[in-house]
């Protein structure tokens, strides 16, 4: 294979590069700017820490933050589970009744517009309170229930490409071994599978952690999440404090994932598959 | 094994037990949901806690009476609002689709080509933006496009313009949005396809006297029709009920369905009215949903 080098492709991805990372750039900038109008920079006392200040000491932020990691972290544990089957299961059984459909409902929830997710389940939540009694009204079980159905989805892509990639031969070594279907799993193809539930966990963990939509319509009160209060505060406008919080989020998210991939490039060096 | 004997009478297997935890999941929390969509859609309105009034009823004679009405349809037709929220919604997602694609592409065939150990880091480089949050994604864009923000404060100190230009709470704030946040899913699957491509192909091509331009569009370009279609697709189908961006950057007359949607449920509380705009909009997005869905079948099977 040939890398070739043109400088037309190399300013479209130096411009592309950087339409995506200035945005980014210039939040972590302006989070230490001590100006309260954040865009215009107050040379005299900055760069100063002060919002970092005031959002750690931010009681609203911080309790909805509390919300969302618990909400964040029961979802992508439930959502690795549904995905690793329905990826597992649409991957390694080529004919069963209903494959189509459950392809379907693996793949739609990945365009549809969250607006039309997000109502539909609040109608069948209050559907199903009115016939069953349950859920009694919205709040932190219904907003993960609501997480969960659309997370999973993107879980199961990445389990069903990890294995699609991965013949089946081991698998099959080890039955005529004698070994029987359920040990196979966890001895065989669960290690192989290992880094895509990761990153299906992982994954699923931020699509929580960020939804607005889906949450605003299945959360009742005194359940708002970080991307609620964040969403009520920036409607009014710029504020120092979201700055900081991008700019907190911003390095997290960097350093997982960073430490993710050497982690990942590491395990493909040692002879074991590459991701 | 007795057991599993038995169950197997049943027509369970160990298979069926594998998938029937998703599959019963998706169905009751996917698919139900748009049936009871559908179910109120067809109902009144009413001053009532849910403010619908039930389709089915007891009537005093103890008849069961179905009342269905397509009042809150013919009202999408009537009310010229919402048909011009729906038109505006195609536009905007299909030229921001065209706009992620040109953007898209050139990176897309660029980290393809690129060497191994650069074409990671690129990678990665696409990936991070996705990975952090999209609501604070748009909000850097109220901060870089409003009157005393980043882009009109560099340019009036180079001396390009002396009064701030009107960008924030445009139509051109909210395109720039949504190509924004939507660029890293048409570059991912468009990376995807390309990075199966043989190029010697186009070696074939230009020792045969074909000019690389040529190449691109008789070779290139025809080969990465799945990785374009299901790129445009991952971008056109959720930018059309696009709600967060529209309303952070489009300003209070910035026409989208899916902001019409969010205003009609918890603004005036018109759940009928709402329902009936998800399902027209349904009624749209579905078969681009399939067609994703055929796109995505065939490249899977070309993988193998």
């Amino acid at each position: 294979m040939n890398y070739r080098r043109s400088y037309f492709i190399i300013t479209c991805i130096a411009f592309g590069f950087a339409f995506l990372y200035i945005p980014i750039l210039s939040m972590v900038v302006f989070s230490f700017n001590a100006s309260k109008l954040v865009t215009v920079w107050d040379s005299a006392n900055s760069p100063t820490l002060k919002w970092y200040y005031s959002l750690l000491h931010n009681e609203e932020i911080l309790d909805a933050a509390w919300i969302s990691l618990k909400v964040a972290v029961i979802n992508a544990s439930g959502a690795v589970i549904l995905g690793t089957l329905a990826g597992f299961g649409l991957a390694r059984f080529t004919k069963f009744r209903g494959r189509f459909t459950l392809n379907a409902m693996t793949t739609a929830p990945l365009v549809m517009p969250e607006v039309i997710t997000g109502l539909s389940l609040l109608l069948l939540f209050v559907a199903m309170e009115q016939l069953i009694g349950w859920p009694a009204g919205r709040g932190l079980t219904t907003m993960t229930i609501g997480h969960m159905t659309f997370s999973m989805a993107y879980v199961t892509v990445v389990v069903q490409s990890r294995l699609a990639s991965f013949d089946t031969a081991l698998e099959e070594a080890a039955m005529d071994l004698g070994a029987r279907p359920v040990k196979v799993f966890f001895v065989i193809t669960l290690p192989i599978i290992f880094p895509a539930i990761l990153s299906g966990w992982l994954l699923a963990f931020t699509l929580s952690w960020d939804d607005l939509v889906i949450s605003s319509f299945t959360s009742g009160p005194g359940s708002s999440t970080l991307p609620m209060v964040v969403f009520s505060k920036v409607r009014l406008g710029v504020s120092p404090e979201i700055n900081v919080l991008a700019t907190i989020t911003i390095t997290v998210v960097t350093l997982m994932i960073v430490a993710v991939s050497l982690w990942m490039a590491r395990a493909s060096r040692l002879g074991k598959a590459p991701v | 094994m007795k057991r599993i004997q038995s169950l197997r009478r049943f027509g369970i297997t160990g298979r069926g037990l594998v998938v029937l935890l998703p599959y019963v999941w998706l169905l009751l929390f996917f698919v139900v949901p748009f049936v009871i969509v559908l179910k109120i859609s067809f109902s009144d309105i009413d001053l009532a806690i849910p403010p619908y009034k039930p389709l089915i009823e007891w009537t005093a004679k103890n008849a069961l009476a179905i009342k269905i009405n397509f009042n809150n349809y013919a009202f999408l037709f009537t009310d010229s609002l919402y048909l011009n929220a729906l038109i505006n919604s195609i536009k905007v997602a299909f030229i921001s689709t065209l706009w992620c694609l040109a953007i898209g592409y050139p990176m897309a065939y660029g980290i393809a080509r690129s060497t191994p150990s650069t074409r990671n880091m690129l990678l990665l480089l696409v990936i991070l933006p996705f990975w952090t949050s999209l609501l604070l994604r748009v909000y850097a864009w109220i901060g870089l496009l409003k009157a005393n923000g980043v882009i009109n404060n560099v340019l009036i100190s180079l001396g390009l313009i002396h009064e701030p230009l009107t960008m924030l709470y445009t139509p051109f704030a909210m395109y720039v949005g949504i190509v924004y946040s939507y660029l890293p899913f048409m570059i991912l699957p468009l990376y995807a396809n390309l990075e199966k491509m043989d190029w010697q192909l186009l070696e074939a091509a230009e020792d045969l006297g074909c000019r690389p331009h040529q190449a691109f569009y008789k070779i290139t370009l025809p080969l990465s029709r799945n990785g374009i279609l299901a790129g445009s697709m991952l971008v056109f189908i959720p930018a059309v009920g696009e709600f967060v961006i529209p309303a952070l950057l489009g300003g209070p007359n910035a026409l989208m369905i899916g902001r019409v949607l969010w205003d009609e449920f918890f603004s005036n509380r018109a759940w009928p009215v709402a329902s009936a705009v998800a399902i027209l909009l349904l009624i749209i997005l579905v078969p681009f949903m399939m067609w994703y869905q055929s796109v995505q079948a065939r490249e899977s099977a070309g993988a193998r």
